[in-house]
């Protein structure tokens, strides 16, 4: 850059000049233009939340109507729904589908995916399409017969069928930890290797610490995964109010109380707040995790 | 036994073979034995108590179900419409994002968030936003002028609102589509601008053939989970339709008309609510041989990845 404009000589300065002062001012209108279209992007985003927020702070007769601001504010809505519905007992459900279903990924996922990532071995590609395959397989293929293996084992009205299998590791973690242990260059093991350490030792002592981010990026996507998760509890959860998560038991708030649009915007409000916190506490893993998803070999 | 711990050391293969033991069995467990007895159950007529031989039956059937074609015509409109508008809209927002001079990191976590909600609750805001007698999203478009058909509740819309909320949700493509644009090189850019490339020249010779690799696994994967649509086409149906799933109640699902059922929530509602578990198992096979399809076109991507590294 510095380059070009000591270059030219003195006599054709002035061009020269005029042509910065047009290119400076096209430049500030993309910039307008581009942070303008982002800002009008970005409130058709958050525009949904701002909606049913309101929403939730309306009386029953005014949410049925379509007025977009509230005439008075009833924060009492919040209360009443933990009144009305189960949502603590749902919240508590959701989360220990989601603290096991997280622990036991990261335990049994963790091992796999480093056998994928350093051991030489004659199959080892095609174990890693089988794990793709197995990571894009449609739950509902497989769903007949295992469903009726936890209904002989009497498991189904609870959430263990969805919790149990994950202690046999889980293909997406497998896959993504993957993604991430191959980029670990291979003299750090070797060199660990001729330090005398095991297999077991290499993980825990050099592998681990290394690909921290990546066992922190698998550890929130299953957490997320089972928390927001609805096919499997809908699978299995049964219909009784006391086994719902708290995806279930939002769908089914509705129906329940179907004219009250503001207990079912305040209740839709109570389910993603944690979420939204969450993130916002561990943003970088997130943002770093998802760009391991994206693929490159 | 000296020799044997060598014999352990130098046999690699050995000793992968123990560390993904577990996951060989699950392997095993939770695919290789369901997808056998799924075949096997397909050819039988079974309730949960009683199972009986049914020969072909069940394949017949097949093809004298309206249910299959009207959910095989949906979900080619997901795999043609939406997952195309997803993915397209996904990287306009990164190309945008990736532009930005100030506040690039707010918009970013703007975009993405989203995408985290879960999905019940994102749809229900949907269908409540999008419903005509109380939501505001048909009085903005009225600013413009534009009547707003309704929405949710209308079998030639609900399937553009589902796709207004998959746009909506579309965080995790953006930030995939950022990283790799991030990644192109920025002299390749200087280097095309130098020889008088224009913007969308610019694009076409730079940006695309870089991130080809990656937008072709975002659209392979998103196809994948077009076929596997479920959630947010249940909760639409049931929200819209004000019905519940509690024993007893009718729900038909795909609300309205059918126009957002697609074939998993039929083997849901066939297997785990009529409990013909046989005929499920039929239209199992059909999901997995259509989806098994395109998982070969990510596999070979894959392994071409893999041979370029």
């Amino acid at each position: 850059m510095s380059a070009t404009v000591t270059a030219p000589p003195r006599t054709v300065a002035a061009p020269a000049r005029r042509d910065g002062v047009r290119a400076r001012r096209r430049r500030l209108l993309v910039w307008i233009a581009t942070h303008a279209l982002a800002i009008a992007l970005a409130l058709m985003f958050v525009a949904p939340v701002v909606f049913i927020a309101l929403t939730a702070l309306m009386t029953d007769q005014q949410a049925l109507t379509s007025d977009l601001w509230p005439r008075s504010w009833n924060w009492a809505n919040f209360a009443v729904v933990f009144q009305k519905s189960m949502l603590l007992r749902w919240a508590a459900n959701t989360l220990m589908y989601a603290v096991l279903g997280t622990v036991f990924t990261v335990v049994s996922s963790v091992p796999v995916a480093y056998a994928l990532a350093r051991f030489r071995f004659t199959g080892r590609r095609l174990a890693f399409l089988l794990v793709i395959t197995t990571m894009m397989l449609p739950p509902q293929v497989i769903a007949v017969p295992i469903y009726l293996v936890w209904a002989r084992l009497g498991l189904t009205d609870s959430l263990w069928p969805l919790i149990l299998p994950l202690l046999l590791g889980d293909a997406f973690s497998i896959f993504l930890l993957r993604q991430f242990l191959v980029t670990i260059p291979r003299d750090y093991t070797d060199a660990a290797r001729v330090d005398g350490c095991s297999d077991l030792k290499t993980l825990v002592r050099v592998i681990l610490p290394m690909a921290r981010p990546a066992v922190a990026a698998v550890a929130l996507f299953q957490f997320f995964y089972c928390w927001n998760d609805y096919y499997g509890p809908l699978l299995y959860a049964g219909v009784e109010q006391d086994h719902l998560t708290l995806s279930l038991g939002l769908a089914t708030f509705k129906a329940f109380h179907s004219v009250q649009w503001n207990l079912t915007m305040a209740a839709t409000l109570l389910v993603t707040a944690p979420v939204i916190i969450v993130f916002f506490f561990a943003q970088r893993v997130f943002i770093e995790g998802v760009t391991l998803t994206g693929v490159k070999g | 036994m000296a020799s044997l711990a060598d014999v352990w050391r130098r046999r690699e293969g050995l000793r992968a073979l123990v560390w993904l033991s577990p996951w060989l069995a699950g392997v095993a467990i939770f695919f290789v034995y369901p997808l056998l007895s799924t075949v096997y159950f397909s050819f039988h007529r079974y309730d949960m108590y009683t199972l009986e031989f049914a020969g072909l039956d069940n394949y017949r059937y097949l093809f004298q179900d309206p249910r299959v074609l009207t959910s095989a015509k949906n979900t080619l409109w997901l795999v043609i419409v939406l997952v195309p508008a997803t993915v397209l809209f996904s990287l306009a927002l990164a190309q945008l994002v990736v532009r930005l001079k100030a506040g690039a990191g707010l918009f970013r976590t703007i975009f993405y968030l989203p995408s985290l909600v879960p999905m019940a609750a994102g749809t229900i805001t949907f269908v409540f936003l999008m419903n005509p007698a109380t939501g505001p999203w048909n009085q903005f478009l009225a600013l413009f002028g534009i009547q707003g058909p309704d929405w949710f509740g209308d079998p030639a819309w609900s399937k553009p609102s589902l796709t207004l909320l998959s746009l909506w949700s579309c965080g995790q493509l953006v930030v995939i589509f950022l990283a790799a644009l991030l990644d192109v090189p920025k002299h390749l850019y200087e280097a095309a601008a130098i020889d008088g490339a224009g913007p969308w020249r610019q694009f076409r010779s730079v940006t695309l053939p870089t991130l080809a690799p990656v937008l072709m696994f975002a659209l392979v994967t998103n196809v994948i989970y077009a076929l596997q649509y479920f959630t947010q086409a249940m909760i639409a149906s049931r929200v819209a339709s004000g019905s519940t799933d509690s024993p007893g109640s009718s729900f038909s699902p795909g609300y309205p008309d059918e126009s957002l059922l697609t074939l998993p929530q039929w083997l849901f509602q066939v297997g785990f609510r009529d409990y013909s578990m046989g005929y499920a198992c039929v239209l199992a096979l059909l999901l997995f041989a259509t989806s098994m399809i395109f998982t070969l076109i990510l596999l070979r991507q894959f392994r071409r990845a893999e041979e370029a590294s």
